[in-house]
């Protein structure tokens, strides 16, 4: 067991470089195909070279290797140095981040000279509300709806759950965050507004077309039911698919037999097992909701992880991209490693040596 | 071992102690599906007294194990479905008892034993917890109580080290210790009726013989009635007292044991002995029933062994198909030429 983690922990660490190299490499194609980012900061004015150099190099992007198209800016290029891939051996850019991050534990400014660290402690609040609601609401309406329908296959209730769990997986998350936000958040919203009855935390609160300071709880539950949606029908599907192969397994047959409640043949006997996958898969959906944050977030302009993404993406603040997202990696494998391990725990014939 | 079960069971409504253990009559079940009606059990009939073993014998999707769900009500339903005929206990008939009532007879009163014993138990729990459950859920007693009484059933049934082995899985043990924690389970409550549908199927020869042992030994310990349900001829000759032979849904042959091996009275059970490999018979082609046995869908009319049996002639192929002959007073065949069969015109 302790073996095992420390294998998958030494796992990471190809993971890690790989995708840290890639994001690494995209934004500084980014920087040297469009030019300086800094340069954005004086808006119509057109700085002094000398200045525009200064602060350049101040944000840090003033390597040259960010200057020369399609260098991976993996080697520092000397002086006397012909082409991109360098004459000297010497560490670049690439390696300054590295050793920046992961032994200085500095992930680097943004280009209004705000420490990425703090700009994450800011906005990671909003995202694990974000998180909490969307796992919570998969969790409780994906299993009871699979449970429900699995249980009498063929049904009518079946029928619904499967034809809506379809709709949903079909229909992309950016999609359905925009026709919720334009349905659910405005036209539904204003109605509901109109009526002196409701009170204001549902009216202003839950049913509003994005994330409200006021509200910091309430005006996150819908975009955290967006952003759970479509984990929740495949939670939903799982759960069906599993809960019908275990109600014919034998085992349930043998629970039967014993003379149990059919409480206790389905709560215990038949739920137990049908639920590994389901949990495992909730686990490892962790991170693909913290993807889908990017998206939902944008739409609902909640101020969290996936709309710095975007924001940073845009204005080719390649620092706080690859910092935040070096972060959501690390996050995401350790959750994946938690699942696998939990994985032991509910299933006794899994064993890890 | 029984002694501190002072538990009483409820009264069952007009439960007569001196009536049959277990009694079968006219059972039919059929299952509804999407291709049709199949007729999987078509009138089966049969008893077993109190330290008796029944066996009842039949190739694969004859409707064995379907009557031994049905009597134990854990049929799948739908699309199974119980059209007609008495399941008695002890004079009750379990088909008529209101679920909560029937629920109480499974483990307490029959209890069943399943083929596969890796499938059929469950692999997430550990032994120990499978079998307290009995107690604790049946019994009322404590986790700790129940576990004392879960060892000691382990004990019964020869696993070594029963106290360690309590707190493994089922997927840590081997077959044949598997097929011993499901005989521990079934015995648990000290029901009266045992039914082991294929109990050694899945296990290699040694320790299929131990396995039969083991529950000849304990069945009678507990003057227990076992209904065997096997396609296993050799299996049937060591154990069984009486012989039921099931073909398509229908008893075709019922006998003591010695009755039938010595002068089969249906082609079908006569079939089934030829077709048992014989030392004196080396190097002589091996005979085999021609033919499948019928879709339960679609069982043909008459006699339902018709197409496959050699002695058929056309009264076999017509409608009603052949009653139950009285061969002699203990025993029956469903077949008109039971004489010919038997071999005394």
């Amino acid at each position: 067991m302790g073996r095992y983690v420390i294998r998958r922990l030494l796992q990471f660490i190809p993971t890690v470089l790989g995708t840290m190299f890639l994001l690494h490499y995209i934004t500084s194609l980014a920087i040297q195909f469009s030019g300086n980012p800094v340069r954005a900061m004086f808006g119509d004015r057109t700085p002094s070279p000398a200045q525009l150099q200064a602060l350049t190099e101040r944000l840090g992007y003033g390597d040259p290797c960010l200057s020369r198209k399609g260098d991976p800016c993996l080697w520092r290029v000397a002086a006397d140095g012909n082409g991109w891939l360098g004459t000297s051996l010497e560490p670049g850019l690439f390696f300054d981040r590295l050793g920046n991050i992961f032994f200085r534990f500095d992930f680097g400014i943004n280009l209004r000279q705000r420490e990425v660290t703090d700009l994450v402690a800011d906005a990671i609040p909003f995202t694990l509300k974000l998180l909490v609601i969307a796992i919570i609401f998969e969790a409780v309406v994906g299993i009871a709806a699979g449970v429900l329908a699995g249980l009498r296959g063929g049904s009518f209730l079946d029928y619904m759950v499967k034809i809506s769990t379809v709709f949903i997986i079909s229909v992309p998350i950016f999609v359905l965050g925009v026709v919720v936000r334009e349905f659910v958040g405005v036209k539904f919203g204003n109605v509901l507004r109109g009526q002196d009855w409701v009170p204001d935390l549902i009216s202003a609160g839950i049913f509003t077309p994005g994330f409200k300071a006021d509200y910091p709880f309430a005006s996150l539950i819908i975009p955290g039911m967006v952003l759970g949606a479509v984990s929740l029908a495949t939670t939903a599907r799982l759960t069906r698919t599993s809960i019908m192969e275990n109600i014919r397994a034998d085992y349930v047959r043998t629970a039967k037999a014993k003379g149990l409640t059919n409480k206790r043949v389905i709560g215990v006997h038949t739920l137990r097992n049908s639920l590994i996958p389901v949990i495992t898969f909730l686990g490892v959906d962790i991170g693909a909701a913290m993807a889908g944050a990017v998206v939902t977030e944008t739409i609902f302009n909640v101020p969290g992880i996936g709309r710095l993404v975007t924001f940073s993406a845009r204005s080719g603040e390649s620092s706080v991209v690859v910092g935040v997202v070096t972060m959501l990696v690390l996050v995401v494998l350790i959750a994946n490693l938690l699942v696998d391990l939990l994985y032991a725990v509910l299933d006794p014939r899994i064993r890890y040596e | 071992m029984s002694t501190d079960v002072n538990v009483k069971l409820d009264a069952l409504p007009g439960l007569d102690p001196n009536a049959l253990p277990l009694e079968v009559k006219n059972l039919q079940v059929e299952f509804r599906t999407r291709n049709g009606i199949a007729h999987a059990v078509n009138g089966v009939s049969f008893d077993v007294r109190a330290g008796e073993t029944r066996a009842i014998l039949g190739e694969s999707g004859c409707g064995k194990s379907v009557t031994a769900q049905a009597i134990m009500g854990i049929l799948d339903s739908p699309p199974g479905f119980i059209t007609g005929g008495e399941i008695l206990y002890r004079g009750v008939d379990l088909l008529k008892l209101p679920e909560a009532q029937r629920r109480k007879v499974r483990a307490n009163r029959i209890a069943m034993i399943f083929q596969d014993a890796l499938s059929a138990l469950n692999p997430v729990f550990t032994v120990g917890f499978q079998l307290a459950e009995l107690f604790r859920k049946h019994r009322g007693m404590s986790r700790q109580d129940a576990k004392a009484r879960a060892v000691e059933l382990l004990d019964l049934v020869k696993i070594p080290a029963a106290k360690q082995r309590v707190n493994d899985y089922p997927h840590q043990f081997s077959g044949g210790m598997r097929q011993r924690v499901m005989i521990a389970m079934a015995l648990a409550l000290d029901p009266e009726v045992l039914i082991a549908d294929e109990p050694t199927t899945a296990l290699d020869v040694t320790v299929q013989a131990q396995i039969m042992a083991l529950l000849a030994e304990l069945q009678q310990e507990r003057n227990m009635a076992l209904v065997l349900i096997t396609h296993d001829m050799g299996v049937v000759a060591d154990v069984a007292d009486r012989i039921s032979v099931m073909y398509a849904g229908r008893v075709i042959e019922e006998a003591g044991v010695n009755d039938i091996y010595a002068s089969p009275a249906h082609p079908y059970t006569k079939g089934l002995l030829e077709s048992i490999p014989r030392l004196d018979l080396k190097g002589q082609e091996l005979s085999a029933i021609k033919g499948l046995p019928p879709a339960l869908t679609n069982i043909p009319p008459g006699c339902a062994f018709n197409p496959r049996c050699r002695y058929a002639q056309d009264v076999c192929r017509q409608n009603p198909g052949p009653p139950l002959y009285q061969v002699t007073p203990s025993r029956t065949s469903a077949c008109h030429f039971w004489r010919e069969v038997k071999g005394d015109e």
